[in-house]
């Protein structure tokens, strides 16, 4: 019940994000999630698409530096206290959360929360634990 | 193995004689052929008869960079051009370049010294040479070739440029030796890795990387990515070219001088005092067998040393250590000397990194401020920001401890920083001094 996500390193200089997506869309990838951490020197770009492995080859052929995580996407019911459900779940389990990301389903009705945890396996089986819907990739890159 | 048995292996006193009679010879013709040597000798008040042993080379003048361009293109040759038969020049990367001369004679002495260099690295007749040191006024590629067809091997004159193609020459020919910049040579592995080949299955054995400077790490990294022997070579196109020293590839521990036709001194480069073997110092050579461009104390603004032991590999000639910078590249920053070489071993120390990396020197007020600009690939990259922020810091907390100046470590995006096929660009000083 994992999720591949790719993370791309950026500099940070105009045009460059621009740069990825572009060379994305014309490979006809489609973005499912995306989330951007910057600090004043450097970016790294973190994407979940549909078709990971076409996008790392794609973008280390651009000269891209690009890593493979494996993600935990959970899906939860998008209305008040949805995402306080989740992390009062893991703060209590004592698992720790290196960074998340979230966006909204189109259908409206769910939200997918996307977690890099440091013990992912340990993650998984407490989420699924206490009831929580793990989605997997096949599903996720299908949104 | 040595090319030259008589010459590498002389005894010292036998060496030095000759050294004698050839200096003696050299110090003749400059004075009466050049207008700038006579000169210069008269300033100083030294003339030719003054030079009885070796010991008197200290009281000849120097020659600076800067008296070669003043007398540009030709006035310090001490042939008519009708016996000029070779001319290359320096890259002029500021002001005009360096123009040299070789007569027929110093073209035959050059191959030979080329041939004892090819040898020394571990080359026979029977090596197919991959030269990929450029063609043309730089003295490289010619010079590995000439030597190369003087050793009896089989030379590809392939050059710089065009990096897929000599990946499929490597594989279609099978070389052997591979000669070209080390930066250069790094720069083909990673090609060959981006098309699928594995450099590490040809046929190489060695390669002799020079023309720019590169450290221990670089050579380690060379030699596991590439799957061979580097050997580091020296030389510069004022004294000859390439040929002037080399290391062996028996101990790869120093720099073999041909000092049958070059006598080297390391002095303190701001007081020109000669200092003792075994002291660091700037490199000057002087040659005592060229005729067309002969030059005397040559302040190479290298910084070197000199071994005077003989090595494991039989050559009795003395050795010269990797060199560790340039006397004027030398950065001052916030008054600490830096060189690019000691900044390059502290990246090379975190697994992982290759050594592409560029140095901006920039003055921020009254303060300098060095940034260290490195390469991210896919061994050290992270998707987490603290990661990299750590190996950021980690490489800031090294140079400081190393170097005693702070910088500021940047990472950038893999192959974003100039590299050229030929020499990699190390600094950028926007300082307006």
């Amino acid at each position: 019940m994992k999720v591949e996500q790719i993370s791309i390193f950026l500099e940070n200089k105009a045009g460059r994000l621009a740069e990825v997506t572009g060379i994305l869309g014309k490979a006809d990838i489609n973005i499912r999630a995306l989330a951007l951490a910057d600090t004043s020197d450097f970016g790294i770009l973190r994407l979940i698409v549909n078709d990971h492995e076409k996008a790392k080859q794609i973008l280390k052929e651009h000269g891209f530096t690009v890593g493979r995580t494996e993600v935990v996407a959970v899906e939860v019911e998008d209305r008040p206290g949805g995402l306080n459900n989740i992390l009062r779940i893991l703060f209590e389990n004592g698992i720790n959360v290196e960074y998340m990301y979230a966006f909204v389903q189109q259908s409206g009705q769910n939200a997918v929360l996307i977690f890099r945890f440091d013990d992912i396996d340990n993650a998984v089986d407490v989420l699924m634990q206490n009831g929580v819907t793990v989605i997997g990739g096949e599903k996720l890159y299908a949104m | 193995m040595i090319y030259n048995e008589e010459y590498e292996t002389m005894p010292r006193e036998a060496l030095e004689a000759i050294q004698l009679r050839r200096l003696q010879r050299t110090v003749a013709r400059v004075y009466s052929k050049v207008p700038y040597y006579k000169k210069r000798f008269d300033e100083v008040g030294v003339k030719v008869d003054d030079v009885k042993s070796l010991d008197d080379l200290r009281r000849l003048p120097f020659t600076y960079k800067d008296h070669l361009r003043e007398n540009y293109p030709f006035g310090m040759f001490t042939v008519p051009m009708d016996d000029v038969v070779r001319i290359h020049a320096s890259s002029g990367t500021t002001g005009k370049p360096t123009v040299v001369g070789y007569t027929a004679r110093d073209i035959r002495t050059w191959s030979e010294l080329m041939a004892r260099t090819l040898m020394a690295g571990g080359a026979t007749r029977g090596d197919m040479i991959h030269n990929a040191y450029g063609y043309g006024l730089f003295t490289g590629g010619l010079g590995f070739h000439y030597g190369a067809e003087e050793l009896g091997a089989s030379v590809i004159p392939i050059s710089g440029g065009n990096t897929k193609r000599q990946v499929m020459i490597m594989t279609d020919f099978g070389p052997t030796i591979l000669t070209c910049t080390p930066s250069y040579a790094l720069l083909i592995a990673e090609v060959a890795e981006e098309m699928g080949v594995d450099f590490r299955e040809f046929n190489f054995k060695a390669g002799i990387f020079g023309a720019e400077p590169w450290s221990e790490q670089m050579r380690e990294e060379i030699e596991r990515k590439l799957n061979i022997k580097a050997m580091d070579i020296y030389g510069l196109s004022e004294i000859i070219g390439p040929g002037v020293s080399v290391e062996c590839i028996e101990a790869q521990n120093g720099l073999h001088i041909f000092e049958d036709h070059f006598i080297p001194e390391i002095i303190d480069p701001d007081t020109e005092e000669v200092l003792p073997h075994g002291t660091p110092g700037e490199l000057v050579f002087t040659t005592i067998t060229k005729e067309a461009f002969p030059v005397i104390r040559y302040r190479t603004r290298d910084i070197s040393i000199l071994y005077p032991e003989p090595c494991r590999c039989g050559r009795t000639i003395v050795r010269m250590g990797r060199v560790q910078g340039r006397s004027d590249d030398m950065l001052i920053i916030r008054g600490v000397n830096v060189f690019p070489s000691q900044i390059e071993s502290v990246i090379m120390e975190i697994d992982g990194i290759e050594p592409h990396y560029q140095l901006e020197v920039a003055r921020e007020g009254r303060l300098d401020t060095l940034t260290v600009k490195v390469e991210v690939n896919e061994k050290v990259f992270s998707d987490e920001v603290k990661n990299l922020q750590n190996m950021e810091r980690k490489l800031e907390k090294n140079i400081k401890e190393m170097l005693s100046v702070s910088a500021h470590v940047k990472l950038v995006e893999p192959k974003s920083l100039q590299r050229s096929e030929g020499k990699a660009v190390r600094v950028i000083d926007k300082r307006k001094i």
